[in-house]
């Protein structure tokens, strides 16, 4: 299609918000009671990132990386791409992020959990524990029925929100624990999660979502903190 | 010429296209033969053969994926289409998983004899066209298209001999070219002078009038049937209007609902050959196949209808 410059946002929506959230009901009602195990995983992942062992960092890469896989696959491949053709290039994404957090997890040996005394710590610590505990639910306040949430490690906003977090909380760290700049590497990870809030926002901002700000938001967050040196803020 | 002369004129031409709106009881044998009234009917030119002014659209309604209960609430809407006297589908590989549910709703409804397939090819280069039609016929569960379109001009110069090949060896009946929301307009009228199309199919709407201009007039002078598409600017439109009350001289048109009174002025335009709304709605496509009911609204009412809505 030329004139793609032409489209508006809405002209290039291809299903209702209400086939856009059965969804995820739909979903939900498949993968039940895979949402105990999503739970589990990602309270084991929050669980690492605050011990800041020698060896979290690899093993929450990994952990990232298995939920991005299955993402790809049982949400964008399996369903999604039942009403959106363009949901085949989000699995293709979802795949490549697993892959190159694998990477980081094996390359990563020298990785550490910062810690989360600095400021960008925190603001990771909190992107987390906000992308398993809290995002779940929030549709609630937006009048959607609690058998439509979006569950991190299943659904991919919460997922990608939760990898930014785990992203900002990597850090190089000398033996006495002082975090020093983000390894080279572990930049490779970032653009899909980024891009994928941007694609998320544009999809809720076209249905009209009162929650279309929230990904850009937490991702500018992201970006943000990632920008700034550790030891600040 | 005078404008006195111009009015009259013009006003002779929208009763020559009103002559052709024909309440034809043999064209929505569903209808007729359940004593309701039928709809009216507009004749294709390129062959004579009449269609009701008021088909289905399917874009985003019926891209409802794997949803057996959604999918079913489709072909419950397909179903109060056809008892209305509707003939006209209209889908692309482009809207998702309607083609696929459309074939869902074939095969619930049962024979639907009246039904007039009309699809589109979308998809670069030309050279896989003929791949994507007969897996959009598969989902269909057709043995036939009645009408294929080349979506948005997408490789239309490899599409069209392709189609016009089709037509010729009995594969399909019509041929047509798309846009929407007043694209390429300059483009489409070039392949309206040069190709033999049978249809064009544009956005046309209360508020989407750029194709009164150009479009429409060399539609009725090619002889080419034309279908409006985005008749309610993908539901936008009737939000916008259902914060108003209809005005009571709608009545005199016989217009219970905005959604009718949109659809009257599009469908009255003498060029017009049908309006494809789109709902998942069974009580919504009762109410546009109302619309394909007289009487129906002259050049005056239809500058009255244009411009009331402007002004709210």
């Amino acid at each position: 299609m030329s004139e793609w410059w032409t489209y508006r946002l809405s002209s290039l929506l291809l299903f209702s918000p209400r086939t856009y959230y059965r969804l995820f009901e739909l979903y939900n009602a498949d993968v039940w009671p895979g949402h105990l195990i999503a739970l589990g995983l990602g309270l084991a992942l929050l669980a690492l990132a605050m011990q800041r062992r020698r060896w979290a960092a690899g093993a929450v890469c990994a952990g990232l990386a298995a939920c991005w896989w299955w993402v790809a696959w049982a949400f964008h491949l399996q369903r999604y791409a039942g009403i959106n053709w363009a949901a085949t290039w989000f699995a293709g994404a979802f795949a490549i992020e697993g892959f190159l957090l694998l990477a980081c997890a094996g390359l990563g040996a020298g990785w550490r959990i910062a810690t989360w005394s600095s400021g960008n710590a925190k603001v990771g610590l909190g992107l987390l524990i906000f992308a398993i505990l809290i995002q779940p639910w929030l549709g609630l306040l937006w009048g959607r029925p609690w058998f439509q949430a979006e569950v991190f490690g299943l659904a991919p906003d919460p997922t990608a929100l939760g990898t930014l977090g785990l992203l900002l909380l990597l850090r190089k760290v000398d033996d006495n624990g002082r975090p020093g700049p983000r390894p080279a590497m572990a930049w490779l990870p970032w653009p899909i999660p980024l891009l994928w809030c941007g694609v998320s926002a544009a999809t809720l901002w076209a249905m009209q979502a009162p929650d279309a700000w929230l990904m850009p938001a937490a991702a500018l967050l992201a970006a943000w903190r990632a920008g700034t040196p550790p030891g600040r803020g | 010429m005078p404008a006195a002369a111009q009015i009259a004129s013009a006003r002779r031409e929208f009763l020559k296209g009103l002559s052709a709106l024909v309440p034809s009881v043999l064209c929505s044998p569903s209808r007729a033969a359940q004593g309701g009234p039928s709809p009216t009917t507009r004749p294709i030119p390129s062959t004579g053969e009449n269609l009701p002014v008021i088909g289905l659209g399917t874009w985003i309604t019926f891209n409802v994926g794997n949803d057996s209960v959604a999918r079913d609430a489709c072909a419950d809407v397909m179903r109060a289409f056809f008892e209305a006297g509707g003939r006209m589908i209209d889908s692309s590989p482009m809207y998702g998983s309607s083609q696929a549910v459309i074939g869902h709703g074939l095969a619930r409804v049962g024979r639907a004899p009246a039904l007039f397939a009309a699809d589109k090819v979308w998809v670069s280069p030309g050279a896989r066209g003929p791949g994507q039609i007969e897996e959009s016929r598969q989902h269909w569960k057709l043995p036939r298209f009645d009408l294929l379109q080349v979506h948005n001009l997408l490789a239309w110069e490899e599409h069209l001999p392709t189609l016009f090949a089709m037509k010729a060896s009995g594969r399909l009946r019509y041929v047509g070219i798309t846009t929407s929301e007043g694209r390429r307009h300059r483009e489409i009228e070039a392949i309206m002078r040069s190709q033999p199309i049978d249809f064009v199919q544009v956005s046309y709407s209360l508020l989407d009038r750029e194709a009164e201009q150009r479009i429409l007039p060399l539609a009725h002078e090619r002889g080419i049937a034309v279908i409006a598409n985005r008749p309610f600017r993908a539901g936008a439109l009737l939000r916008d209007l259902q914060r108003h009350s209809l005005p009571a001289w709608a009545a005199e048109i016989g217009c219970d609902t905005w959604a009718q009174f949109a659809l009257k002025f599009i469908v009255s335009h003498p060029a017009l050959t049908c309006a494809i709304p789109a709902t998942r709605s069974v009580a919504h496509v009762r109410q546009n196949m109302g619309a394909a009911l007289g009487p129906w609204p002259d050049p005056i009412l239809r500058r009255r209808m244009a411009s009331h809505v402007e002004a709210l």
